[in-house]
Formats: structure tokens, sequence, C-alpha cells
């Protein structure tokens, strides 16, 4: 498992194989508008090699178009953005997607599910549905391999996308509220299993949870504003996933809840 | 086994309100014969009944076969090439416009007085619901398993393959099983036009000999054959999206 991921670092490193964990990111000049509203304005956004930079913001404030601009998935003339990897090259085929509502494919067991990637791409199955297999292992399930999505409770299925997200083994991973539709404890274990089995890679995390931010981000950024906003990233120390009952931690909440909403009122008056 | 005691009741009703409408219409056989003597008449006629409904019988899956394949082919090939769409999705509506009905004396005239004429009918009336509805579903799939295909890198093909073509499914059962159920109107129209054979030819000579009794157990005999056919192609449906259930608890 190590050694795999050691081995996606190198492929996407190409020249310095194995020195950098991951492959940072930078977005600049994106310029995004939806029917004449203009989202984004020349915003820029830096994802440090093999860190989690979190974003938070209202909703509607344009988190997840941010994160869709940079997977690639919104293209078209209302977009404009150039995306560069540390190594000069494009990001397009280096990126897993953890979406935010449960992307599983209902008739697929989680096993196929995991492996759909080295379907599509007609990768020889035999050995991507044993990799796939230890995957599933590896987030607790195991014994449900040949289950549908159906018979998985909301948690399990989220833990299988994380198992499919982990599978393509790609250097970074964009996560959109992966875990919204959780209850809190369910959540809490869950960001422990992202936190343990991320480490290395670079990761876009999402969320509308302050909490979820401090305990995995390395850099948490506020978006606010129309056209949007970046804050300077607030650094928890320590390394994730950090204790949700730290008081340190829970002090930063307060001081991010109130980013969070004065921003949005200083938004709504200007 | 509930299924089977609602069966048997469903069908038991049935058959009483046959005889009391009998018993209320004065018991005029040739307007409408009671259950017994249709049953009688089933005995006595069953190899001529058996001679015409393996006819029907035959024309009806032969239709939905071929109805299905076409209609299955035509929305793979309408969903996969943009230009194939743009030409002939129009040309596919309007064709609908016309009522298959009114061309079964043409298909009559074309095809003759055998199978082909029948067959033909039924794949017309078939083919349509087949077609568009696996089209809607081929067109409908979920915007983000579409966008995850496109993370991992799948080609076109790939992705109609298995991503688009499974999400479908649902959709072309729906379709299967409306095309199922209008499957024998085909055969028997067809039959009515022009024919040496089936029940519908059947019916109609019974119905001009005042044989109404023969006439009943023809429509009997297709009775049966719909529902139990219907009944089959809606298990294989089922077995064909297993998912369904799981999700709709």
């Amino acid at each position: 498992m190590r050694g795999g991921r050691r081995l996606a670092v190198a492929r996407a490193c190409g020249p310095a194989p194995g020195v950098q964990p991951g492959l940072g990111v930078r977005l600049s000049e994106a310029t995004l508008s939806y029917d004449g509203v203009r989202l984004f304005a020349d915003l820029a956004l830096e994802l440090r090699a093999g860190r989690t930079t979190a974003l938070l913001g209202p909703s509607g404030v344009g988190k997840s178009t941010l994160l869709r601009l940079i997977a690639g998935l919104e293209v078209g003339d209302h977009v404009r953005a150039t995306v560069v990897c540390d190594d000069g090259g494009p990001l397009a085929g280096r990126v897993a997607y953890l979406a935010q509502r449960d992307s599983l494919l209902p008739w697929a067991s989680a096993l196929d599910n995991v492996a759909l990637g080295a379907r599509l791409r007609g990768e020889p199955l035999r050995p991507a549905r044993k990799r796939a297999a230890s995957m599933l292992a590896d987030v607790g399930l195991g014994d449900r391999l040949h289950d549908r999505p159906g018979r998985l409770s909301g948690g399990m299925r989220q833990r299988v996308a994380l198992a499919r997200a982990l599978m393509e083994d790609r250097p970074v991973i964009l996560m959109d509220e992966p875990f919204s539709a959780l209850d809190f404890l369910t959540r809490l274990r869950l960001q422990d299993l992202t936190a343990r089995l991320l480490t290395g890679r670079t990761v876009l995390l999402v969320t509308h949870d302050p909490l979820e931010a401090l305990r995995l981000g390395d850099a948490i950024h506020v978006l606010h504003g129309r056209p949007a906003n970046l804050d300077a990233p607030l650094e928890p120390p320590g390394a994730p996933p950090r204790a949700a009952d730290d008081p340190a931690l829970l002090a930063r909440q307060a001081d991010l809840v109130r980013r969070l909403t004065g921003e949005h009122h200083a938004g709504a008056g200007s | 086994m509930k299924g089977l005691v609602r069966g048997v009741v469903t069908v038991a009703g049935l058959l009483a309100l046959w005889h009391l409408a009998y018993v209320m219409n004065g018991r005029r056989s040739y307007l409408l014969p009671s259950p017994e003597q249709t049953a009688r008449t089933a005995i006595e006629r069953f190899d001529t009944l058996v001679h015409h409904a393996l006819v029907t019988y035959g024309e009806i899956l032969l239709g939905l076969g071929l109805g299905t394949a076409l209609g299955v082919a035509s929305a793979l090939a309408l969903v996969s090439w943009a230009p194939v769409r743009r030409w002939l999705l129009p040309v596919l509506v309007v064709s609908q416009a016309v009522p298959v009905f009114a061309l079964a004396p043409l298909l009559v005239l074309w095809l003759g007085y055998g199978l082909a004429s029948k067959v033909a009918m039924a794949t017309l009336i078939i083919y349509f619901p087949v077609a568009s509805a696996f089209l809607d579903g081929l067109r409908r799939t979920d915007p983000l398993w579409l966008e995850q295909a496109r993370v991992m890198n799948a080609g076109r093909w790939a992705m109609l393959r298995y991503v688009r073509l499974p999400a479908a499914l649902p959709a072309l059962a729906s379709g299967m099983r409306v095309a199922t159920a209008v499957a024998p109107i085909g055969a028997v129209v067809g039959e009515w036009v022009g024919s040496s054979a089936g029940l519908g030819y059947l019916m109609l000579h019974a119905n001009a000999r005042m044989q109404i009794d023969l006439m009943f157990a023809a429509l009997a005999a297709l009775a049966v054959f719909a529902v139990v056919l219907y009944r089959a192609v809606d298990a294989g449906m089922r077995a064909l999206v297993p998912w369904q259930r799981e999700s709709d608890v």
C-alpha cells in the first residue's frame, strides 16, 4: 500500500522521483460567471504539495464550483483559469474526485465500484479487483465487498467512495463536502480514517464545517463575497487529524466562526 | 404464497362476475356465453384452439424479440452518434404520428397473409416504447456519475458501456413492460386485416358463424398468454435491475 503510493508520486513528479511527497497545484487568474453573475474574478489558490487545504465559506459562495474548476469539470465560455502543477505539467489525469453526493453506481458491488476506474480505462481487471479488495479492507469494509450500495449505510457508502478515490492512486485528491450527510460521530470517525489514509497526498477539502476544516486542514481558507475572495490561510499547529476535543482547536473554531459570519455580513454590505 | 392466493381469488372473482353478467343478461348465450359453456367449448375444440393459438403466440414472441432488438439498437445508435440523432430522431418522432393500425392493410398487401405481416405489425408496435424509453434512459444519466467517469479518464465507449448503459436499464425495463402489454394487439389486428390462421382469425370466423363461445375461448387463450408473457417479462426485467428494489425500500 505504501509502496503503491510512492509509485504514484514518482509517476506524478517525473523528473524528481520520490523527493516530493505530493504534487503542488496552483490555480491562478480564475474567472467564472454564471448567468452574468461573476462568482470569481482573478482568483488564485495554492494547494501545497502533500498538504490538505481546507476551503470554508457560506453556501452559494462557490466553494464547490472552485473545486470543480480545478477538477476540470467546469468547461465552457463562462470560465477562464490557469491550473499548473509544480512540475509544470497539467493536472488532468492526476486527480481523484470525491463528491458530496453519493456517487457510487447503484448496480455495482462495493468491489466493482472501487475498481471502476480500472474498468473504465480498460486496465487488467484481476489485479485491480485484488487491490480494490485491500482498499476496502483498509476502510473497514473487507466483509462487504460484494454488497451493492443500496445495502450499505450512508457512512459505509462514503467509505467505499473514499476507497475508490484512493484506488485511483492520484497525487491530488479533491473532496467536496464528503461527510456532510453523515451523523456527527460517523463523521468524526471518517475524518480520522481519511487523515490517516491521505497522508502525503495533496488534498483540497471543501467543507461547511469549521471543526472538520480544523481537524483535517494544514491550511484553512475562508471564501467569501461576490466575486469571491480568499482570506489569508489559517494554519493550525500539529498534524491532522487533530483531536476534536482539544480546547486550542475549539478556540480556533470560534475564531473561524467569527470570520465566517462576520465576513458574510461585510460581503453583504459592500 | 400470498400472491398465489390473491391470484386465485382475483380469477375466481372475475369468473363469478362473468357468470353474474351472463345471468343478468337473460342467459342469452348468443350474446354472452357462460364461463362453463366457454370452458366446454374450449375442451371440445382444443385442437383448433391450440393450432391457432400457437400461430398467434409465435407472432407475438417474434415481434417482441425483433421490436426489442431494433428498439435497443436504435436507442444506442441515436445516443452514440450525434449526426444520427439530429437526422433520425425527428423522423422517429413524426413516424409515431402515423397510427400503426392504419398501416395493417398495407403490411398485409406487401408482406402477404402469412406470418410476416403480423410479425411486422407487432414489431412496429413494440419498437417505439422500447426505443424511446431506452433512449430517454441513456440520455438521463446522473451527471455526477459521468463526471466521476471523466475524472477517471474514461473514453466515450467505456462510459457508454459501463455507466450510461447500466444506468438506462431501469428505463428499458419500463419500456419493455409497456411493449409487452401492447404486443398482442399488433398480432391480432394484423390477423383481423387478413390471415389464414391465428387467434384473431379464429375470433373473426367464430363471430361470423355466431359461435360466440368459441370466440370467447379464443379470447381467453389470448388473455392467458398475455398475462403469462407479461409476468415472465416483468420477472426478467426485475432480474436485470436487481438494485432497483434495494434502493426503492
